[in-house]
């Protein structure tokens, strides 16, 4: 057993922020999807792939401004997401949530599948979206990529969050979640809001593959573990709630990255079962999550 | 209004309506009378798009709208009140009757929101509680909301479902004030889906009984009120057969 002092554990808790902070935004993309369909779109984390990997293709092999590159790989994963659902998931009428979630577990192959060849198998390198040294708090080094996730993290949380108060569209996508027979009578074109939120969901996990990106490795394949974590984090704030989605992310960001500094030598490769016994006991012990109400 | 001719659905292979025809003309409230599983709720859905039927017709003024889409529907101008009123829970009081006028929302705000004024004209206490979550409101006043909310769309036709079910009869009065208020000063047209007989029958000009599926009788409200069946089976009067 390790005793880490009191600057590691600030350290440790200020990564785990970071980390929660991404896996926040993919369980906000999760709860997006599952609201205005009840399908649990496990391509979630091929959108975090896509988004990290085209800004970084963007960045450097176009030598296009980080800006520019950010704003646009948002567009082209946004692009990417209607384009799934036209494709993939709205041709299938009357299909079953089941059905529905297997094509979403394909998509996730395929993503990954065109990763492949395009940008190969080795991680790629992400410049951090400024330069500059870390900053110091209580002792603890914040490196300024991190308060680049945070802020990042920040800013969509609270954008989606206006979205959905105060845009027509954001609360007819409420009233759909809360309500799809009454949504239909009002004339509220269900299957519009549906690619709404396949748009908005793409949108949301760009934004946090890019951010994560210059901190952690950027990979075809990251999208299947933060993918599945931001699952763990969705189900741990109650699945559909957008605050326990968020709440559930960090949480998890946080125990994950303790777990790991407080582990005896040679256990850290532990790391990622910490997220998945997380989403155990929470099923045995309250199912419906921190947040969530039983009522689905 | 709305002329309903041999329409049937089905749910899988239940037949919920069995060669359906009635009309509604233009400033008329029209009464549908019958018990649970009649297929009045059925017809209402059908109307609205929500399902689809198998054969019939359904024309609303020169217009054939069978089988068209709810969202068609609600802009060609018919709007339902559904039963059990299927509020927004979550969303507060205006956000619902918001979502009622959505389709106008965009290119006309400004007249949905002098709309919006006009509907808390009509329920005041609807203002009262505009920011309250719809979920937090009494029987009655979600019922008010409902009706609100349908009316947004400025609907010519307005489909209502069960308006009175689980209300006290004092709100269950107000309620069909208002309902008779609407025909008068807006000159909104009104297909009533009643278990309650009496109270439908009170404020309709004419009704229609559905059983199973099918119209077993119509005529005008009073005909209906004398018709020693009616009192029979729907009125709770005149039941002479004695049990045990």
């Amino acid at each position: 057993m390790q005793f880490p002092t009191f600057q590691q554990l600030i350290q440790h808790i200020i990564y785990g922020i970071t980390v929660g902070g991404i896996y926040a935004l993919v369980a906000m993309g999760f709860t997006i999807i599952y609201n205005a369909t009840d399908v649990i779109n496990f391509a979630q984390g091929g959108f975090v792939m896509l988004g990290a990997m085209i800004m970084v293709s963007l960045n450097t092999t176009l030598n296009l401004p980080m800006p520019l590159a950010f704003f646009l790989s948002i567009l082209i994963v946004t692009a990417i997401g209607i384009i799934f659902e036209r494709a993939a998931i709205n041709p299938v009428k009357n299909a079953s949530v089941i059905t529905l979630i297997i094509i979403t577990v394909g998509a996730s192959i395929f993503f990954s599948g065109i990763a492949l060849p395009i940008w190969g198998q080795d991680p790629i390198y992400a410049k951090p979206f400024s330069s500059g040294d870390p900053v110091s708090f209580l002792g603890a080094k914040i490196s300024l990529q991190q308060l680049w996730v945070l802020g990042i993290t920040a800013v969509i949380v609270v954008a989606v969050q206006l979205f959905y108060k105060y845009t027509i569209i954001g609360k007819a996508m409420r009233a759909t979640a809360i309500n799809r027979t009454a949504a239909r009578l009002m004339g509220i074109n269900v299957r519009l809001m549906v690619l709404c939120s396949f748009a908005l969901s793409a949108a949301v996990g760009a934004g946090a593959g890019m951010a994560i990106a210059p901190v952690a490795h950027a990979s075809y394949d990251m999208g299947s573990m933060l993918g599945l974590k931001g699952f763990c984090a969705a189900v741990l704030g109650g699945l559909g709630n957008g605050v326990g989605a968020v709440v559930g992310g960090f949480t998890i960001g946080i125990i994950e990255r303790l777990a790991i500094g407080f582990a005896p030598l040679g256990y850290s490769g532990y790391k990622d079962a910490v997220a998945f016994i997380i989403l155990l006991v929470i099923l045995f012990l309250k199912p419906s999550g921190l947040f969530g109400t039983s009522q689905k | 209004m709305i002329r309903i001719q041999s329409l049937s659905t089905f749910y899988g292979n239940i037949q919920a309506l069995r060669g359906v025809s009635l009309h509604v003309d233009d400033g008329e409230i029209v009464t549908l009378l019958g018990a649970n599983g009649a297929g009045k709720t059925s017809l209402l859905n059908t109307i609205c798009g929500l399902v689809n039927s198998r054969s019939g017709t359904v024309n609303f003024g020169e217009k054939d709208i069978t089988n068209t889409s709810p969202e068609k529907i609600v802009k060609l101008g018919i709007s339902q009140v559904p039963e059990g009123r299927q509020l927004f829970s979550e969303l507060s009081v205006k956000e619902n009757l918001i979502m009622g006028a959505y389709q106008h929302y965009r290119k006309r705000k400004k007249e949905v929101y002098n709309h919006l004024e006009q509907i808390f004209h009509i329920f005041p206490i609807l203002k009262e509680r505009q920011e309250q979550q719809a979920g937090t409101l009494s029987g009655g006043e979600q019922q008010m909301l409902a009706i609100g909310r349908a009316l947004m769309s400025r609907p010519k036709l307005l489909l209502l479902d069960e308006p009175s079910m689980g209300l006290a009869p004092k709100i269950v009065s107000e309620i069909f004030k208002i309902i008779t208020d609407l025909r008068e000063q807006q000159k909104t047209t009104i297909l009533l889906v009643e278990q309650n007989a009496h109270v439908a029958l009170k404020v309709a000009d004419r009704g229609y009984i559905l059983e199973t599926g099918r119209i077993v009788l119509q005529g005008s409200s009073e005909e209906l009120l004398e018709n020693k069946e009616i009192k029979r089976a729907y009125l709770g009067r005149g039941y002479k057969e004695v049990w045990e």
